[in-house]
């Protein structure tokens, strides 16, 4: 049987100070991520027939307001989420990214569908073959298109994503008492 | 115009005490048409046979090229499946795939068949090529979900 000894539980100096210094911040952490998490603004970027189950998400049958996410804005700047609904075509790529270079941080992306994933179907050269050759994509959705309830399971494993995730580490907000480098 | 505002609340009011639509889907779920399209299973007979004798039709047949078969010959020592031969590899990349279950139309040994499982999403593409050790279900468990298939293939 492996033997503890001292060394093995008391923490270093060092490992003490990390921990005061992160029980702060993973408290703000964890409260800054339920914050997010719990309202994921998408922006409304339906391409295709995925965009029909998207909007029938967004309805009165599935809801999507219980999950705190159902303003589906017209501006990227206000929204922190893009729903790729839809095959996206060469030519549309160019507009995706831009819609996307202007969303405000945070943001995450879902591919949603078979088409927006890979491509689907259409493996032709005129569609992307996957918008993550163009956006970095979070949580695909497969599906040809996707129940509404797929969607909701994607956006779920985004919530559970978000609530992993270490703002304070990523300095993706601002502490007072730290200066910015 | 009092009136008419009120017969307008009135309206409103019912809808209070109806039964609301929503269904809150985590804990709830639409039941599901009997010819929906889920996840694919590759049956495995009550012997423990694969029904896949790796004929590749399902792969010849699917319009989005999602289905990989390498088939191998069965011997007498290794015995997969019943035919001469089963596949050694198949492989479904779920993202690729569009349920429209030609496949399970294709299949002349009912092997591969679409089942009622939908919550698919993931966070990495690799994640989605579903091999055999995935995709391999128990005939009993396979007519759980599809009770039209047939127990004596």
């Amino acid at each position: 049987m492996l033997q503890l000894t001292d060394n093995d539980i008391l923490p270093s100096k060092a490992e003490a100070e990390e921990f005061e210094r992160g029980l702060l911040l993973t408290t703000l952490d964890s409260l800054v991520n339920w914050a997010r998490k719990s309202s994921i603004w998408p922006a409304s970027f339906g391409l295709a027939c995925c965009a029909i189950e998207m909007m029938a998400t967004g309805a009165s049958r599935f809801d999507l307001a219980r999950f705190g996410a159902e303003v589906f804005r017209g501006s990227p700047r206000q929204s922190d989420l893009m729903i790729v609904a839809g095959r996206v075509s060469r030519k549309m790529a160019p507009v995706l990214r831009r819609i996307y270079d202007q969303m405000p941080e945070p943001k995450w992306v879902i591919a949603m569908g078979a088409c927006a994933s890979l491509g689907g179907i259409f493996n032709t050269y005129t569609i992307v073959q996957g918008v993550d050759q163009i956006v970095p994509v979070d949580v695909y959705v497969p599906g040809c298109p996707p129940r509404p309830e797929q969607l909701i399971h994607g956006i779920m494993l985004l919530q559970e994503k978000i609530a992993k995730e270490r703002p304070s580490r990523q300095g993706l907000f601002h502490l007072p008492w730290r200066r910015t480098a | 115009m009092i009136a008419e505002i009120l017969k307008g609340m009135v309206t409103t009011f019912k809808h209070i005490f109806r039964k609301p639509v929503t269904v809150s889907y985590p804990e709830e779920r639409l039941p599901l048409a009997p010819r929906y399209r889920g996840l694919h299973m590759l049956v495995v007979g009550e012997d423990g046979m694969e029904r896949c004798v790796g004929c590749e039709l399902c792969a010849v047949a699917c319009p989005a090229d999602a289905i990989y078969v390498e088939a191998a010959e069965n011997t007498e020592q290794e015995r997969h499946s019943k035919g001469e031969r089963y596949a050694k590899v198949y492989k479904i990349h779920m993202l690729r795939c569009i349920f429209c279950g030609y496949c399970e139309e294709a299949c002349p040994e009912e092997a591969i068949v679409l089942g009622k499982q939908y919550e698919l999403a993931s966070y990495n593409r690799g994640s989605f090529v579903y091999g055999k050790e995935r995709l391999m279900t128990p005939l009993a468990e396979a007519m759980k979900q599809r009770p039209d298939l047939h127990a004596d293939w």
